[in-house]
């Protein structure tokens, strides 16, 4: 549905957005992450048609944005990351408006409201003057706009920007609920969001795509992937160390507190031996008498992939 | 009685006949777009307290001036050119700008302007719609001058048709002014920026077709040709001749057709403002 090809944005002499590339599918839900001005906003306004692209090109559901305009921003909902409101209008009044000028049909108007209006919760502030509403509210009311017309693409920056942990994570489940019948990109520095809600993540980093995959993808491309955590008593000393350092699959050893009731350890796998690595621990501590408590791999952590991929971009 | 009788027959009548063939375009012609814009925005001047303070303001004025320095009642002449008429387009500088300040600069400063660009419309709907809601403004604006309307003919018997032309071109000027703003206000998100330059400029169109820069035109010499286009284009879209040929009652399609493609070219230069913006 949401097909971007090759797109550059220029600010005079500064580069914003250096050739992305990326393609979101009916049913799939792309989280986008990066830093602060690595280009994520430019981006998404460039798909939905606020700003003309320097170079490159965006289709939506096969319309160019900028040569079949109208009917591009026709299939899209957009959320932009300040969640601008007309703040003389009432939310009712507001989402009318929207869904208006959404070609929502005249005789449908009603039922569309009062669906937006249940499904981001602003029933309470249904009547109430976008001026007076709470930072959380106002956010809603702007998130309910972007699904008025129901359209076959969201694109969502900061969706849970502003909410309180409860709001966030319906917010979330919202999300991942409407993404088996839409194509949803959204944005966010939140990393429990991308695993809570995307199919599919990029990391962008000053204006390039330095990471592509599904969530599980990218966690296991993080440093800590496959590393072992091993909590044993039985055989105090630091003995069962080097044994463990001349293991086959073992690339380093972290002792993490060891003392005569037992080690806590932390093994780094070498390269391309993570799966062999838990079955050889086990078999040493077996040997060795020892008892375990706990033997655990560990899951790749997407913040530290995504500190290690947008730092040492950084150092250059 | 009969000046009630006469007052319906020439301004009443006429408002209802521009009234009903503005909303039959609006409803018929121009697409559902263009009204959607257009209803918001005329329901946030009225639901703000901006269009009433206008309308205060300017109906004080105008009839204060009127009635107290002109001399309307004691020129002992039906004629409302001199007295009344050949002051409004200087309340409308101000007035005009005041109306249309908030037409773009709002949408910036609020981030709407990101919601509107990238609804399924063209940028034209956009802005002829918020147009359209201004424009509308400043006929409620002039139809509520009527008092003074009802005065002259309680007291005498005055050409009608001439007052009435005279507001048809009193309000052409209110809308060239308005185009204007709608350009300088696509510029800027500060709306008193976009008041202050917008009222330079309509003080710049008004006093362009003053006689005098013609003259100077015609006796420029030596170094000060430089400034010939300056003044040449001042001169051209001078407001005034086209004010005064209009509301004297000679009825000029010339007049008209100016006023029209002034109006048309602005809300074209408001178009291309936008996208200059967005780059």
């Amino acid at each position: 549905m949401i097909e971007v090809e090759n797109l550059h944005k220029h600010f005079g002499s500064k580069v914003a957005v250096d050739g992305v590339s990326f393609t979101v599918k009916k049913g799939e839900v792309l989280g986008f992450l990066g830093p602060n001005g690595a280009g994520k906003s430019t981006t998404m306004r460039m798909v939905t048609g606020y700003l003309p692209a320097t170079k490159g090109r965006v289709r939506i559901g096969g319309a160019d944005i900028e040569e079949n305009e109208i009917e591009a921003k026709s299939k899209i909902g957009y959320l932009p990351e300040a969640a601008p409101l007309y703040s003389d209008m009432t939310v009712e009044a507001f989402l009318r408006f929207a869904a208006e000028m959404r070609r929502v049909p005249a005789a449908e108007i009603q039922a569309a409201v009062d669906r937006a209006i249940e499904t981001t919760f602003l029933e309470p502030v249904r009547h109430q003057s976008v001026d007076t509403l709470s930072k959380g509210y106002r956010h809603r009311t702007c998130f309910a706009q972007s699904i008025i017309h129901d359209p076959e693409v969201l694109i969502l920056d900061e969706p849970t920007d502003g909410l309180d942990p409860n709001q966030k994570h319906e917010i979330r489940q919202l999300i991942r609920r409407m993404g088996e019948t839409k194509a949803i990109l959204f944005s966010t520095h939140i990393l429990e969001e991308v695993e809570a809600a995307c199919t599919r993540a990029i990391i962008i980093d000053r204006g390039k795509v330095v990471a592509d995959g599904s969530p599980e993808e990218l966690k296991a491309r993080a440093t800590n992937a496959g590393t072992v955590v091993l909590r044993a008593s039985g055989l105090a000393g630091s003995g069962i160390q080097s044994e463990l350092e001349k293991l086959g699959s073992t690339a380093s050893v972290e002792v993490l507190s060891s003392d005569e009731h037992g080690l806590h350890v932390r093994v780094t796998p070498a390269r391309s031996k993570a799966e062999k690595l838990a079955g050889e621990i086990s078999g040493l501590c077996k040997e060795k008498n020892l008892t375990i408590q706990e033997l655990k791999v560990e899951e790749g952590r997407l913040d530290l992939l995504f500190r290690e991929i947008t730092k040492k971009d950084a150092d250059k | 009685m009969d000046a009630f009788l006469t007052l319906i027959l020439s301004f009443a009548i006429p408002t209802a006949i521009i009234a009903a063939v503005f909303i039959g375009i609006l409803r018929f012609v121009l697409p559902r777009e263009v009204r959607t814009i257009f209803k918001r925005e005329l329901k946030s001047y009225f639901t703000s307290p901006i269009a009433y303070v206008l309308f205060v303001v300017f109906l004080g004025i105008s009839n204060a001036i009127s009635f107290f320095f002109t001399g309307v009642l004691e020129g002992g002449e039906a004629d409302l050119f001199l007295p009344y008429f050949q002051y409004l387009p200087w309340y409308l500088i101000l007035i005009a700008p005041a109306v249309g300040m908030r037409l773009w600069s709002e949408e910036q400063r609020l981030g709407t302007m990101e919601l509107m660009l990238t609804m399924p419309l063209a940028p034209w709907h956009a802005i002829l719609g918020k147009y359209l809601a201004a424009a509308v403004v400043l006929f409620v604006m002039l139809v509520l001058s009527f008092p003074i309307v009802w005065t002259i003919n309680f007291l005498g018997e005055p050409d009608n048709g001439v007052i009435l032309a005279g507001f048809v071109a009193t309000y052409f000027v209110a809308l060239c002014f308005l185009a204007v703003t709608s350009v300088i206000s696509a510029i800027t998100r500060s709306q008193l920026v976009a008041l202050l330059v917008s009222v330079a400029i309509c003080l710049v169109l008004w006093l362009g077709g003053l006689p005098h820069i013609s003259e100077m035109l015609m006796n420029l010499k030596g170094a000060w040709l430089v400034a010939w286009p300056v003044l040449a284009l001042v001169n051209a879209v001078g407001v005034m001749p086209h004010f005064t040929e209009l509301a004297t009652g000679k009825l000029a399609a010339r007049d008209i057709t100016f006023f029209v493609t002034f109006v048309a070219f602005c809300l074209f230069a408001t178009s291309v403002a936008i996208r200059l913006k967005r780059a």
